[in-house]
């Protein structure tokens, strides 16, 4: 019998040399990272993702103007565009980005307002140019932006054009993109807390808990969803400041976001406790506390994390629909619904289908976190294939 | 059931050399219906189970599907809590009554009482190191730390036939016989006494099953264990058990010394067992008989014997009276009206010996 | 193509190759495998995890899962009986897995039984349903009338009892040995030529696998079918194959008639499985384990993929080539060093192949 035994190490060292040890030593995250990289689509949505978000933790930086300036004379003014040639009756060549004021005329015969670049003027751009003054964080100001002009008073560079008002549409979008952005984030860590705190105790205890809980979430699922947060942001008083509405809308969203969440911990923690892996722990002598934290726990946070990521995009359009609809975040705020209200006039749209630009906002950030998401999904179980 | 007991394991079980005495064992699952989870009857997975283990002793518990084999062997181990019944375990520092054990107690009874998992994939947490799931019991019971337990975990892998320099890897880099491995060392490394191993080779390939059955066998000479032997194969249970035990139905049918048992079976379900497994010597081989029926569904019990469906000795008492207990010897019993006067066939070829 | 010199040969099948393309690397599922099947026969499979005992059968099926599987290089060749009672030779691995013509065999020539019949019941549609489906694709002229009747008597003789009830269940509602019977009786809805029993009996207790086993063996007497039957359980592939072909990582080992494989087994890997497993009857003799462990996967080998494994190992010869097919005795082919004449000469022949 010791003959054999030795023979099996002679093959396990065999075996050893081939093999790539780093995989062997590799714990569940490094799993996980190495499977993610695989999914371009996933890293390169990742990337974006995290980009878009730059944007709306800096929107004052990367935005030339205030959400609020107007600009009387540009209302509704389609998107300004970027040469790099110049453009002039007598110039030619290339002569670095620039952009022309817009001349403004009255179509005798439409009677609509029609811009023409002024081609005579080309003003030029460049990357960190001084503008109007904004707030990075509580007193912290500054007026350096991401890209401006040194021309005295020149006339307004809106990449994305200007709304009915003559407002830049390009730093509304960034400005709104602060609050989309952040009320899908904050709304779903709420929906979190909320979901592992009550699916565990459904999970965990089972019984007449679980039975209630499981009640209260079919009762919650079943309530038509947009009818019950127009009740519930229509509740809320007009004239509470902007982040209290904030705040309110958020709580509003994860009210009914909790429940899916509630569902995954619960589905998780019911067929782990099952698995062979806890009834081994409770065999060698562990305790109930550390087989749910060290043993189960674990065990779904990957797909939590799948789970969180993919919620986020719900949020986002949640938000957007109630701003939409006029309950959400109010004006003088902006956000992508708030900017989408503005663009609810088929007519305004058929005329200037600039208005439409934050839809492509949103569309982008749901598309990309559901990327994300699916890339992440394919990664979370690194242990589904033996 | 009485004078079975009384024969086998003494007065009240203190008898020398007994390590486990297990009296009138159950556990019965609740069904349970509609929104305030009324109970509305009983899987009765284990029903009044009873019989001793002697110290370093193999017991072959062997059955089907159903029959409440792995129940049986967790409901010892406190996994889950027993319907009714008790398990006293002889240890040296006392003996303990499992039913209700104090916290104290119940440290000393995980230490000593232990566990092997059917499947090798599953019975591994993942995203835990070998040295993290080897050493989780010596943690827990606060028996070793540190470097005391690095250097304790690192001793037993080395007795499972594994290489240290593999401590820190993840079970994914194992292949199936190598996990077992690893579930074997978790099992020992807190020096039990009695391990109880739920279809430890099922799981394996055929090439690996032996090199795990040899592995137990050596383990027990080293370490002095009792087995508790779970598996619904009888080739195995006959290669690396002393004495069989036979459940259907959540009840123990038949108990006796293996090569009695094997050779003569008193119960009519043993023999019919014995008689399905395919032959393999040559002349026979691939010979096994064929008999009709599915054992009953165990939360729908008919009155008499759980065996009667099936049993082509089957008589008007079996359907109306439970079979009592019948002692062949002081070793040997089987619950069957008729256990005396049949005459079954079991194996055709006797065992020699083990040459070790 | 004339019948004459075939007899009863159904099936051949000859050098598959069949390469799993996978993230992690290739994995040379079966690499050289050939192998005939007669009508009325029963070839047994043997093989461990890996061997590629189910993708052998699976290729014939045509139901590899492709991408990631590739076939290389092979021929599966059927030999089917035309409407006129001749026989018509067709080649299933150039057929398009997915069209017309390989639905027709599958289903029609050839049936499988898995493992888990609970995979290959759909858990919305009853039985009944879903034999009758299979019939009234394959069968020509059948109603759904003259379906249910053939599905009830399937039922019947597969052995469920009550049949004209059984026909309305969901396959939940039966117990493993009858949905398993169930399975059986899909499998032969439309009288294949050929059954495909991959280790059906696996997942059964042994009581039950005798029914089952010995209904598939009945069924063979009745219908004149021929078997492949999969097993890891040598004992149960003792009991039911004529002949039987031992496989280990992708390679045909050894391959013989079932009396010999178990008397007089040639190759060492082989004779190392039937010392290593457990035994019924007999005198009760220690085991001797295989030492090491199934090679990783994706593993590629130079010489024989037992080599490290193997007691009988010859350094310099089987690590550095692939062993060759030798013939020692009549119907009896191992893949092993062991039996050339000449090592230098085999192993130049096995390189040239």
């Amino acid at each position: 019998m010791t003959a054999s035994t030795e023979v099996f190490e002679e093959v396990l060292v065999a075996d050893q040399a081939e093999q790539d040890d780093r995989f062997y030593y590799a714990s569940q995250w490094s799993l996980i990272w190495w499977r993610f990289r695989r999914h371009r689509v996933a890293i390169v949505s990742t990337i974006l993702l995290l980009l878009l978000y730059l944007l709306a933790v800096l929107p004052g930086f990367f935005s030339p103007y205030l959400p609020s300036t107007r600009f009387e004379s540009y209302q509704e003014a389609p998107p300004v565009r970027l040469h790099w040639m110049d453009k002039s009756p007598e110039g030619g060549g290339f002569i670095g980005p620039h952009y022309y004021g817009y001349e403004k005329t009255l179509n005798k015969e439409t009677f609509k307002y029609e811009f023409a670049p002024i081609l005579d003027n080309p003003i030029k751009l460049r990357l960190f140019a001084p503008g109007p003054e904004y707030t990075i964080v509580g007193d912290w100001t500054s007026t350096v932006h991401f890209f401006g002009t040194d021309v005295e008073e020149p006339p307004p560079f809106m990449l994305f054009g200007a709304d009915r008002l003559g407002r830049d549409l390009l730093s509304r979008t960034l400005y709104g993109a602060r609050i989309s952005l952040s009320i899908g984030l904050i709304g779903v860590a709420l929906s979190l807390i909320l979901g592992v705190i009550l699916g565990g105790i459904s999970g965990y205890f089972g019984g007449l808990v679980d039975e209630v809980i499981q009640r209260l979430i079919d009762f919650l699922i079943s309530i038509p969803q947009i009818p019950l947060w127009m009740a519930l942001s229509a509740a809320l008083p007009r004239d509470w400041p902007v982040l209290k509405t904030y705040f309110a809308i958020t709580i509003i969203l994860s009210i009914l976001g909790w429940t899916g969440l509630a569902r995954v911990v619960r589905g998780k923690l019911l067929s782990l406790r099952e698995e062979d892996y806890a009834m081994a722990a409770k065999a060698a002598g562990t305790g109930e506390s550390r087989i749910i934290f060290k043993h189960l726990l674990p065990g779904f946070t990957s797909h939590l994390i799948v789970t969180v990521t993919l919620a986020v995009p719900t949020m986002i359009l949640a938000e957007t629909a109630l701003s939409f609809l006029g309950l959400g975040i109010q004006p003088p705020a902006v956000s992508w619904g708030t900017l989408l209200q503005d663009a609810q006039d088929i007519v305004a749209i058929a005329q200037h289908p600039h208005q439409l630009i934050p839809a492509a906002w949103v569309m982008a950030a749901v598309l990309l976190f559901n990327n994300v998401g699916d890339g992440l999904r394919d990664a979370a179980d690194p242990y589904s294939d033996h | 059931m009485a004078d079975v007991m009384q024969t086998t394991s003494g007065a009240n079980g203190a008898a020398a050399g007994e390590l486990l005495q297990v009296e009138g064992l159950s556990k019965y699952f609740p069904i349970t219906k509609g929104f305030l989870r009324r109970v509305i009857g009983f899987t009765k997975a284990v029903h009044d189970v009873s019989f001793t283990l002697a110290n370093g002793e193999t017991l072959g518990v062997v059955g089907e599907s159903g029959c409440g084999k792995t129940t049986l062997g967790r409901t010892i181990l406190q996994l889950y809590d027993m319907t009714a019944g008790s398990v006293r375990i002889n240890l040296d520092e006392g003996q303990l009554d499992v039913g209700s054990l104090t916290p104290e107690e119940r440290k000393l009874f995980r230490r000593r009482a232990q566990m092997i998992f059917q499947d090798p994939f599953a019975s591994l947490n993942p995203r835990m190191n070998i040295l993290e799931t080897v050493g989780e019991p010596l943690l827990v019971n606060g028996v070793a730390k540190g470097t005391e337990l690095e250097q304790r975990v690192a001793r037993i892998i080395e007795q499972v036939g594994l290489r240290v320099e593999h401590l820190r890897r993840y079970p994914h880099s194992f292949s199936g016989g190598q996990r077992q491995r690893i579930g074997i060392a978790r099992a020992l490394v807190v020096n039990p006494r009695l391990v109880i191993a739920d279809e430890p080779v099922s799981a394996l390939d055929v090439s690996i099953q032996a090199q795990i059955l040899n592995l137990l066998q050596e383990l027990q000479g080293e370490f002095h264990l009792t087995y508790m032997f779970v598996s619904h194969d009888m080739s195995v249970i006959r290669y690396i058990c002393d004495r069989i035990a036979v459940m259907y139905a959540g009840r123990l049918v038949e108990l006796g010394p293996k090569d009695e048992l094997l050779e003569r079976p008193r119960h009519p379900y043993t023999a019919l067992l014995l008689a399905a497994v395919p032959r393999t010597a040559k002349g026979s081989r691939g010979k096994r008989l064929v008999t009709a029926g599915e054992p009953p569904d165990p939360a729908n019990l008919p009155t008499g014997c759980v065996f009667q469906e099936r049993c082509v000795h089957v008589q008007d008492i079996c359907r109306e009276e439970d079979p009592p207990q019948v002692s062949m010897s002081d070793r040997h019993f089987a619950a069957c009206h008729f256990a005396k006067d049949l005459n079954l066939d079991g194996i055709t070829v006797a065992p020699v010996t083990l040459s070790a | 193509m004339s019948d004459t010199g075939r007899g009863d040969l159904l099936l051949e099948v000859r050098n598959l190759q069949v390469h799993f393309y996978l993230f992690e690397g290739v994995v040379q599922a079966v690499n050289d495998v050939s192998f005939d099947v007669h009508r009325g026969r029963t070839l047994g499979i043997i093989g461990e995890s890996g061997s590629g005992k189910s993708v052998s059968a699976q290729s014939v099926m045509g139901i590899v899962p492709s991408p990631p599987a590739k076939q290389l290089a092979g021929e599966i060749r059927l030999h089917r009986a035309t409407p006129d009672g001749g026989i018509e030779t067709v080649d299933l691995g150039r057929l398009d897995p997915r069209g017309q013509e390989y639905r027709d065999v599958r289903g029609g020539e050839i049936g499988m039984i898995f493992q888990e019949p609970m995979t290959s019941f759909s858990p919305l549609h009853t039985v009944g349903d879903q034999i009758g489906e299979a019939i009234l694709l394959h069968i020509p002229d059948s109603t759904p009338q003259s379906a249910r009747e053939r599905t009830v008597d399937l039922l019947r003789r597969v052995g469920i009892p009550r049949p004209d009830r059984a026909v309305d269940a969901y396959p939940h509602e039966l117990s493993g040995g009858m949905r398993q019977r169930a399975m059986i009786a899909m499998a032969l809805s439309c009288d294949p030529a050929l059954l495909i029993a991959d280790e059906p009996t696996t997942a059964l207790d042994v009581t039950i696998e005798a029914q089952i086993l010995e209904l598939i063996q009945e069924l063979q007497d009745d219908l004149n079918m021929a078997i492949i039957y999969i097993s890891h359980d040598l004992a149960v592939v003792g009991g039911v194959a004529d002949e039987v072909m031992v496989m280990y990582l992708g390679l045909v080992m050894e391959h013989a008639d079932a009396e010999t494989i178990f008397d007089e087994p040639l190759h060492p890997y082989t004779r190392a499985l039937w010392q290593s497993i457990p035994k019924i009857d007999g005198p009760l003799e220690q085991l001797v384990p295989i030492s090491g462990n199934i090679p990783n996967p994706f593993a590629v080998h130079k010489g024989c993929p037992f080599y490290a494994r193997c007691t009988e190992r010859i350094q310099g010869v089987c690590d550095e080539s692939p062993p060759p097919v030798l013939e020692p005795r009549q119907g009896h082919t191992v893949r092993c060093f062991l039996y050339a004449d000449d090592v230098d000469l085999a192993s130049n022949g096995a390189a040239g192949d």
